[in-house]
């Protein structure tokens, strides 16, 4: 395994585990999805030094561009200072045992990492292969465009799906404001 | 001091932490817009699982994973985000702990 720059990687990771204990800390919606932002980016940053460089464009690009720009419209949409943005909402005893249980599954599972030998046989395409046939990028795409060809086309039937389904959710109640708007001018022109 | 190279594990566990994490901020927040944050936080570090294996095992099969789900992500917090602004619309409110159509 190539190795992986430890200044860059400790100081991406934490301001990536900062930022998201910031997420989902604190109480003020807009300083939550701004820090959501940064972790983002942070992500990007470990993805470019773990050599997935069109990963870490795409991450750029749909999550902190794309996903992002939701988010902060929806916040802007709702009202902030609703009670229910508030953590102590929550009881305490529950929050108390959530953090406990969440602590120990991720003990858990950062023994097992540490500890589980891999025993899957590496695969073709080490850095110096990759590096050799042109870069991740194009490695990624012309496996995209061939043995991947089927999902990345469903892709496409996916992405359809959720436009038509967030139009539909998105849209006023149809047929009722319709019907409301026929019925206001049939009033009008009985009224002139 | 020299930095020892970072090890695979230590990667995997980050991306460990950061899933807890958002694991801890689904559980605990009674708010549907910061409850879907989280899941975006749950969903990156899977992400970043697979692209760490891909990384240590030489293969592509996991970059290729997170190219779908990153546009399965998208799909998903479009949908998620127009069914919280409808909610908003109809019941006035996006705290979980009101949302009890079903109860009554």
């Amino acid at each position: 395994m190539n190795a992986v720059n430890p200044i860059a990687f400790y100081l991406f990771a934490g301001i990536a585990l900062a930022f998201s204990m910031m997420t989902v800390l604190r109480r003020n919606p807009v300083s939550s999805a701004f820090s959501l932002v940064m972790v983002f980016f942070s992500f990007a940053g470990i993805y470019a030094l773990l050599g997935a460089h069109l990963i870490a464009a795409l991450q750029v690009l749909v999550y902190a561009g794309a996903i992002m720009v939701l988010f902060v419209f929806v916040v802007m949409l709702l009202n902030s200072d609703a009670p229910s943005f508030d953590l102590r909402r929550t009881p305490g005893l529950f929050r108390i045992v959530a953090g406990l249980v969440c602590l120990a599954l991720l003990v858990i599972f950062v023994r097992v990492f540490r500890h589980s030998p891999s025993t899957i046989a590496p695969g073709a395409f080490t850095v110096d292969a990759i590096a050799a046939s042109g870069g991740n990028t194009r490695v990624v795409s012309e496996l995209m465009f061939s043995e991947y060809i089927l999902p990345f086309e469903l892709t496409s039937v996916l992405l359809l799906a959720g436009i038509v389904g967030a139009v539909a959710l998105a849209k006023r109640h149809g047929a009722a404001g319709r019907n409301e708007s026929k019925k206001g001018a049939v009033d009008a022109a009985a009224a002139r | 001091m020299q930095l020892q190279p970072v090890e695979p594990w230590v990667v995997l566990s980050f991306s460990a932490a950061i899933f807890f994490t958002g694991l801890f901020g689904l559980l605990v927040r009674r708010n549907l817009l910061i409850i879907l944050m989280s899941i975006e936080l749950m969903l990156n570090a899977v992400n970043l699982t697979y692209v760490t294996f891909s990384h240590q095992l030489s293969s592509m099969a996991g970059q290729m994973s997170v190219f779908f789900i990153i546009t399965v992500a998208a799909a998903e917090s479009a949908v998620g985000l127009g069914l919280v602004i409808a909610l908003y619309r109809t019941l006035k409110t996006v705290d979980t702990d009101e949302i009890t159509l079903l109860k009554d």
